[in-house]
């Protein structure tokens, strides 16, 4: 049986299953083999907080979006083509999302009586007509898995548990994605069980034949290699990104890494990553609590290393103290914040962008520190450098905004030459710099950047104490004169405020927009998309995005007032709003959804159009 | 570097000089502002005597503290040093000789800095037992917030907080850090200079955490708290001198085991000689030192001075350099390879 070919310019497909059922490793897998092809692609896991929620129950439900298309694409998508439901909670769970004709591939040996009861289907959906408005392939995938694996020597039970990999097969057919790789993956992942890999293959491959076979599908798709930047490229994910961007800022500076930090989610990754780079002189160290993470990142920045600590929302209210203790002393340090949805606990899984205000002004007195945001995953990297020459060039502590969306998502990457990263001079003091020659002034300042001397332990003829209590200027020893805290206060404020950063660039195509959409953080994705749907529909509209939150670049002001209407979409309730109106009375337009997820772009096209058709 | 010829070296890394070091040289030029008649005085002037023998570097040598009146002496010690925030000094001095471990790092803190808002990183410093030297003045009251009861105030103690006496049983620090199986705990008292000055000199050499409890006089808000221990009359018969390898012994009393496996305080002329305890501060099972630490109950009536425990197991930091050296065995870390690591493909 020939099978007809039908070409498409891109595909979302979703899939979604019990937490136990590894989706996330089967989106993983299914995202490497389209890596490999060539596709450009953007991926969104979605998974419960819980490791194993009650097995076959709505919270329980983890799934996988993928995006993959034949051109430049920058979201995971805001609709699945495709919905793999593992079970009826799966389906049940995500059936809204889906839109009319799109396909549905059910597992159908899950949907028991039993299993109906627990999200509460009455019938079977797969027996009445309430799919009909989509395209239903029913597959037994759980029964011809543990077929597949007849004569195997394992328990039923354990053939079950490969029926992820039947289904990954079988996508990989519906595709055309290239297998090899998922094989070697297996073989290496149960190089110790060779049993287990060898089932978890012949699933794989048992799907595959399925899809060439059965006549439940008569069509496979075939999504062309997208025409990208030429260079070499890999899928990264933003933790990964961020990961590998402070270590490029600890050789790039040639200061040894130290990263203090407590497991939490959605940043523990970093923690992980980082501590399998030890040959990169990378000091990893899990400490008791948040507070003893930052608190040793200090104390090894005082002794000349990248002090780095790595944490979400909650931990950040935590750091805060040290944070100032950071900016009074003029130490550099490097606090990632991969924010969640808060308040407190919030949603550890889902994505945020509620702590900005937080970054801005968490901490008692005046107490500012430059805060750089990144955009995608794989701009992560080149954040976590920028953060890296801020804190050491200005002697700061710098908070570096990532989020659940951007940790977690994946896209590919041009890797960049390591020839054209920045070169990043510490300058350590060496000599004394007070006038007589001998005498050393801790806070005497770069008259440039008004950054102060970084004289670390070991420095012979520079000893020094610094601490919490206001310092008087240039000496650094104690002070409570009111006349010199009000010039050190300035000083500090001075500091961050003349940190060199680039200006905001607006992309016009046209030049004659009179809307700007404005942007922070990982909607960058969400609006590019958007404003590109408005530009095609013959919409005019102008599109910038901030990387830096603190200080912003000079011209912003500027940028804002030559447009009739600023829209700024924010997954908060507007805070950069709030900082924008104070700064440059700017009459913005906020548009606030708090939801956990990431904006879609037809959702922002809608508002970027309301907001052109206002005018 | 490997455990077995560290044990023992706590300043084995840290670069020394022949140059002679007085006093002096440790004194920095800022003016000393404690209370007149405050007992950190003559702590500070035990420390800085005693440092010259060390023969460091000083700019090797860095004092940490957090908050609190003894928090204000990193300022006064000409060397590098970090007054940091209240509780934190063990986190922040963790991260600095987990990297460094060329410096002869020292932890200057007190009881409600170490034992109240710090009391989490005292007890994981102490376990993880990276080379630091902690000295925790504790003067069991609240100085700088003028005048709280501490976790270590005895209970009932009156204060502007607790004006009916107050209700929690205090810490013991030497009970709380062998509990927390430090390699090294001693207590030691602000008036008696060179016994300080002993107990500093062990502390030093040994590799991982030291913890040095100093019992210090706040002569303001708790005068006099340690005054049996200082009594001329008192003193001898109270204190039990911990030697290792010797009977603990007061001058009238004498330490020995129950029948029941602890320990007890007897009249020293009760006892044949051969039935008293031999102090063993090496000995790896700390339940003997716990016992020790407890025979200040009920309050002051005999109370064991000098080195409780000191045992040698490898220190965090000398592990953490280990581990980064086998990683870097095969070459230091290569940035393209680490970029270009995983599956890559190539477009154009």
């Amino acid at each position: 049986m020939t099978k007809q070919v039908q070409q498409l310019d891109r595909v979302i497909i979703r899939f979604a299953g019990d937490s136990g059922d590894g989706m996330q490793l089967t989106g993983d897998r299914f995202t490497a083999e389209t890596a490999e092809f060539g596709n450009d692609l953007s991926t969104l896991p979605n998974f419960p907080a819980e490791i194993r929620a009650p097995a076959g129950t709505l919270p329980g439900v983890s799934s996988f979006q993928l995006h993959f298309a034949d051109h430049d694409i920058l979201t995971p998508g805001d609709a699945p083509n495709v919905l793999v439901a593992m079970n009826p909670a799966a389906l049940k769970a995500n059936l809204g999302d889906l839109p009319k004709g799109a396909d549905i591939i059910v597992n159908t040996d899950e949907f028991t009586k039993r299993n109906l009861a627990k999200v509460g289907y009455a019938a079977s959906p797969l027996d009445d007509d309430s799919l009909a408005e989509w395209r239903v392939h029913a597959v037994p995938l759980t029964s011809l898995t543990v077929g597949a694996l007849d004569g195997f020597d394992m328990s039923k039970k354990d053939a079950e548990r490969a029926k992820n990999m039947f289904a990954l097969g079988l996508l990989s057919w519906l595709y055309h994605r290239p297998t090899e790789a998922t094989i070697q993956f297996l073989e290496t992942k149960f190089a110790k069980k060779p049993v287990i890999a060898k089932a978890n293959i012949a699933a794989f491959q048992a799907g595959w034949n399925y899809g060439e076979t059965t006549e439940s599908f008569s069509v496979s798709y075939e999504v062309k290699p997208a025409k990208l930047e030429p260079g070499v490229y890999r899928n990264i994910s933003g933790n990964q990104a961020l990961a590998y961007g402070l270590v490029a800022g600890s050789v790039q500076s040639g200061l040894p890494l130290f990263l203090g930090s407590y497991p939490i989610t959605p940043a523990s990754d970093i923690l992980h990553e980082l501590s399998r780079h030890k040959n990169f002189g990378v000091r990893t160290f899990q400490a008791e609590d948040e507070i003893a993470g930052v608190g040793a990142a200090l104390g090894a920045a005082f002794g000349g290393a990248l002090g780095v600590t790595t944490t979400s929302g909650p931990g950040v209210v935590l750091k805060g103290e040290t944070v100032g203790l950071a900016v009074t002393t003029e130490l550099p340090l490097i606090l990632v914040d991969v924010q969640r949805a808060g308040p407190s606990t919030g949603m550890p899984t889902k994505t945020e962008q509620a702590d900005l205000l937080m970054a801005m002004f968490g901490r008692n007195g005046e107490s500012p520190v430059p805060i750089v945001a990144a955009a995608t995953p794989s701009d992560c990297f080149h954040a976590a450098i920028e953060a890296t020459r801020i804190a050491v060039t200005y002697r700061t502590p710098v908070i570096l905004l990532s989020d659940g969306y951007l940790a977690n998502g994946s896209e590919p990457w041009r890797i960049p030459e390591v020839s054209a990263l920045p070169v990043i001079t510490p300058g350590f003091a060496a000599a004394p710099n007070g006038d007589d020659g001998e005498t050393f002034h801790p806070f005497k300042r770069d008259p440039q950047t008004l950054a102060r001397p970084w004289a670390v332990p070991g420095t012979a003829g520079l000893e020094h104490r610094i601490g919490g209590i206001e310092k008087a200027d240039v000496t650094g020893n104690i002070s409570y004169d009111p006349g010199n805290h009000d010039t050190m206060v300035r000083l500090r404020q001075s500091k961050i405020d003349g940190i060199d950063v680039p200006d905001l660039e607006v992309d016009d195509p046209d030049g004659d927009a009179r809307v700007l959409v404005l942007g922070w953080g990982s909607t960058y994705g969400p609006i590019a998309a958007a404003a590109r749907r408005v530009r095609r529909a013959g919409g005019k509209v102008a599109q910038a995005h901030l990387r830096h939150l603190n200080p912003l670049p000079k011209n912003t002001g500027e940028v804002l007032k030559s447009y009739d209407k600023v829209l700024l979409p924010e997954i908060n309730l507007g805070q950069l709003a709030l900082l924008l109106r104070g700064r440059f009375l700017v009459d913005v337009i906020s548009y606030n959804r708090v939801r956990g997820l990431p904006f879609k772009a037809e959702e922002l096209a809608g508002v970027i159009q309301d907001v052109i058709d206002s005018e | 570097m490997s455990e077995t010829t560290l044990n023992g070296r706590g300043l084995a890394l840290v670069p020394r000089t022949d140059a002679k070091q007085t006093m002096k040289d440790y004194k920095s030029d800022q003016e000393v502002r404690w209370c007149p008649g405050c007992g950190d005085y003559a702590i500070l002037a035990a420390v800085q005597s005693f440092v010259p023998e060390l023969g460091l570097r000083r700019e090797n040598m860095v004092f940490v503290s957090g908050i609190g009146c003894s928090s204000r002496f990193p300022y006064y010690m000409n060397t590098y040093g970090f007054h940091s925030i209240h509780g934190r000094a063990p986190a922040i001095a963790t991260g600095l000789a987990a990297s460094r471990p060329d410096l002869s790092v020292w932890v200057i803190t007190g009881d409600g800095d170490a034992l109240s808002i710090g009391g989490n990183h005292l007890i994981h410093a102490l376990r993880r037992n990276i080379n630091l030297n902690i000295l925790l003045f504790n003067n069991r009251i609240y100085g700088l917030t003028k005048g709280q009861y501490s976790p270590t105030s005895e209970v009932g103690k009156i204060t502007k907080s607790t004006p009916m006496g107050s209700l929690d049983k205090p810490f013991n620090p030497i009970s709380l850090a062998v509990g927390a199986e430090a390699s090294f705990v001693a207590r030691t008292i602000d008036s008696d200079r060179k016994h300080l000055q002993s107990v500093l000199r062990e502390a030093a050499t040994h590799r991982g955490t030291s913890l040095v409890e100093i019992y210090q006089n706040c002569n303001i808000y708790n005068d006099n708290a340690f005054e049996q221990l200082k009594d001329p009359e008192l003193r001898d018969d109270i204190t039990l001198r911990l030697e290792h390898g010797q009977p603990i012994v007061s001058a009238s009393k004498a330490v020995r085991r129950t029948p029941g496996g602890g320990l007890e305080v007897v009249d020293r002329a009760s006892v044949p000689e051969s039935e008293i305890l031999v102090h063993d501060a090496h000995h790896p099972d700390p339940s003997v030192a716990f016992a020790l630490s407890r025979l200040d109950e009920p309050a002051f009536e005999h109370v064991p001075i000098g080195v409780f425990r000191s045992v040698e197991r490898p220190s965090y930091d000398q592990l953490m350099s280990e581990q980064l050296e086998q990683a870097q065995a095969g070459g230091r870390g290569d940035l393209h390879k680490l970029l270009h690591g995983g599956d890559t493909w190539r477009i154009g």
